[in-house]
């Protein structure tokens, strides 16, 4: 045990009684478990951006948190350079603790015992990090944010103001009002999991409902074909030959 | 639901007459069987119309004194046993029907027939309307005691008990005097959860209650939480339904706070008006918030409450505005009976 290098912890929480006694309790099991606690977070952005800054080993993750939820931080979390294992903690979630069972994803209930959390990060230091198929059906609904990768940093951009994701050759591009950005997912399952908001006008492109501005006839191609036009941004899309009845049944809505 | 938990919850017993949806029953019901003797009688809907009239002029006058009589006899009659109270007002209406029909002459010149015919039809639309009101009671009664059963359920969310729980645990190394105080409020608020929540109490425990129930959330979400307490005016010996206002703040933190990441104001405003009491609450309220469901039913269940004691005199209204969740509650200023 002692040969081996301290565990680096990450604490995510945002109640600070929730984090003060997770501190308590990792105390109490320092002596079975050598560990270094490297940071604490309130919410899911700061727990991102602690887990990029230095490197973490196991973030001890609250599922029930504001604006993004434990487990979509945990898909973030699976995106960046070196992805940390993730014990999950909830106090009651009737959902998510079935969830877990059925994927075998690693979660402590609240109250915690030490016995419990002991166990969990001697496991943890070996464990699989979780797979991304088992994080995505544990997300009741779609992702409130995507997250892209940059110098060391992690962006989220809320998806909200995406106006288009367009399929590079390994990326996917984001187009935000502000700039673009590359993220590593496919367009097929993010239009499964955005079948509301994003609407596909080409082979590679889905645009957002709501950022269309309208539709025009190209200048540049002969036979006139049609581009979307955005609310937002100057680009345009071209609609491919396959969807342009999309440009009639976008125009009536 | 098992049966036996239904039994012996029924007590027979004459209706409030002091209640304005017992009262207004009590007028319909009696129009339309007006309305029914004028159609039997009457050959042509003109007829009947006639005959509606003439049976009014009659039937109108007799219910209105009735009720003003029953309204004033309310506390006697409620506190006498059930058939002490019906053979009560079986006589009190037949002593007014007699009254009636015997001044009507020499006063109102109208021709009425036999006196035993009006005694006996006074029997029957007596007896018909105690029948009614006792069925009644019968029906709703069992909704009382599921209504709290349902109450229990739905109104101790578990996410709060074990999240509560857990606030105590983090102060007991530190701040081991303040777990005490949490864990006295977490007592008293399980005490009255866990009681026979049947009968009123008074409002201004139900305040304690949400007060002991505040700090605790507070416990956990510090300065999140915001809470804007607005009961100068508010009348502490007004009867209420006990848990009519914690479940409601319960799901104020739940929906409106818990999914915020700023601070977020809870704010409760109780008042006296014309009679009645007024409970009105706002929360913060953020439309995309990814908690489900579960505010309809404590929504529901506090509704069909105050109609079970209050009847029509009661009622809740929730109001979602832009930013902000509102729900009012206007209920009968009813004191406390001197024991």
């Amino acid at each position: 045990m002692t040969a081996l290098a301290p565990l680096g912890l990450l604490i995510v929480d945002d109640e600070a009684p929730a984090r003060s006694r997770m501190r308590d309790l990792l105390a109490d099991c320092a002596d079975e478990v050598p560990f270094e606690i490297v940071g604490e977070a309130a919410s899911g952005r700061a727990a991102l951006e602690a887990a990029v800054a230095q490197a973490v080993d196991v973030v001890l993750l609250d599922v029930r948190m504001p604006e993004m939820d434990g487990i979509e931080v945990a898909q973030h979390l699976q995106g960046i350079e070196r992805p940390p294992a993730v014990i999950f903690t909830t106090a009651y979630d009737a959902y998510a603790i079935r969830a877990f069972e059925v994927h075998a994803v690693d979660y402590l209930l609240k109250p915690i015992r030490v016995a419990r959390l002991t166990e969990a990060l001697v496991r943890a230091r070996t464990a699989a990090r979780p797979r991304p198929e088992a994080l995505r059906d544990l997300q009741a609904g779609p992702r409130s944010f995507l997250s892209a990768q940059e110098r060391g940093k992690v962006h989220l951009i809320p998806v909200g103001d995406v106006i288009y994701l367009k399929a590079e050759l390994k990326y996917v591009t984001v187009r935000t009002a502000m700039r673009e950005y590359l993220i590593e997912e496919s367009l097929a399952r993010l239009e499964q999991e955005y079948p509301e908001r994003f609407v596909r006008v080409h082979r590679n492109c889905l645009v957002a409902r709501e950022a269309i501005r309208g539709f025009e006839r190209s200048a540049e191609s002969a036979e006139g074909q049609w581009e979307v036009v955005f609310k937002a941004c100057p680009e345009r899309i071209a609609v491919s030959r396959r969807q342009q009845h999309l440009v009639r049944d976008l125009a009536r809505s | 639901m098992p049966g036996s938990i239904n039994q012996n919850t029924y007590t027979k017993a004459l209706p409030n007459f002091r209640n304005l949806g017992v009262l207004l029953r009590i007028l319909v019901i009696v129009s339309v069987m007006s309305v029914g003797a004028a159609l039997v009688k009457g050959g042509s809907l003109a007829e009947a119309w006639q005959q509606f009239l003439g049976i009014s002029a009659f039937v109108q006058p007799a219910v209105m004194l009735s009720l003003v009589l029953l309204v004033m006899l309310n506390g006697l009659l409620r506190r006498a046993p059930y058939a002490a109270g019906v053979a009560f007002v079986m006589v009190l209406e037949l002593v007014l029907v007699t009254a009636l029909h015997t001044l009507s002459r020499p006063l109102l010149g109208m021709e009425l027939g036999a006196l035993e015919r009006y005694w006996l039809l006074t029997l029957l639309v007596t007896a018909t309307l105690l029948v009614y009101f006792d069925l009644r009671g019968r029906a709703l009664s069992p909704a009382l005691t599921e209504a709290r059963l349902q109450a229990l359920q739905a109104r101790i969310r578990p996410h709060f008990l074990f999240n509560s729980i857990n606030a105590v645990l983090s102060l007991i190394r530190q701040e081991p005097q303040r777990a005490e105080r949490a864990l006295e409020d977490m007592a008293d608020l399980f005490r009255v959860l866990m009681a026979d929540n049947r009968q009123l109490a008074p409002l201004q425990r139900e305040i304690e209650l949400c007060r002991e129930y505040l700090n605790l959330e507070q416990l956990r979400l510090g300065e999140r939480l915001q809470v804007e307490w607005h009961v100068d005016k508010m009348p502490q010996d007004a009867m209420v339904p006990p848990l009519v206002l914690q479940p409601l703040l319960e799901n104020a933190v739940y929906h409106g706070i818990e999914p915020r990441l700023s601070p977020g104001v809870v704010s409760i405003n109780i008042y006296l008006a014309r009679g009645e009491v007024h409970v009105v609450l706002r929360n913060p309220y953020e439309p995309a918030g990814n908690h489900h469901g579960g505010n309809k039913m404590a929504l529901a269940n506090i509704r069909e409450r105050l109609q079970l004691h209050f009847d029509a005199e009661a009622s809740l209204a929730a109001r979602v505005g832009e930013d902000a969740y509102q729900v009012h509650i206007v209920m009968p200023y009813q004191k406390a009976l001197a024991a």
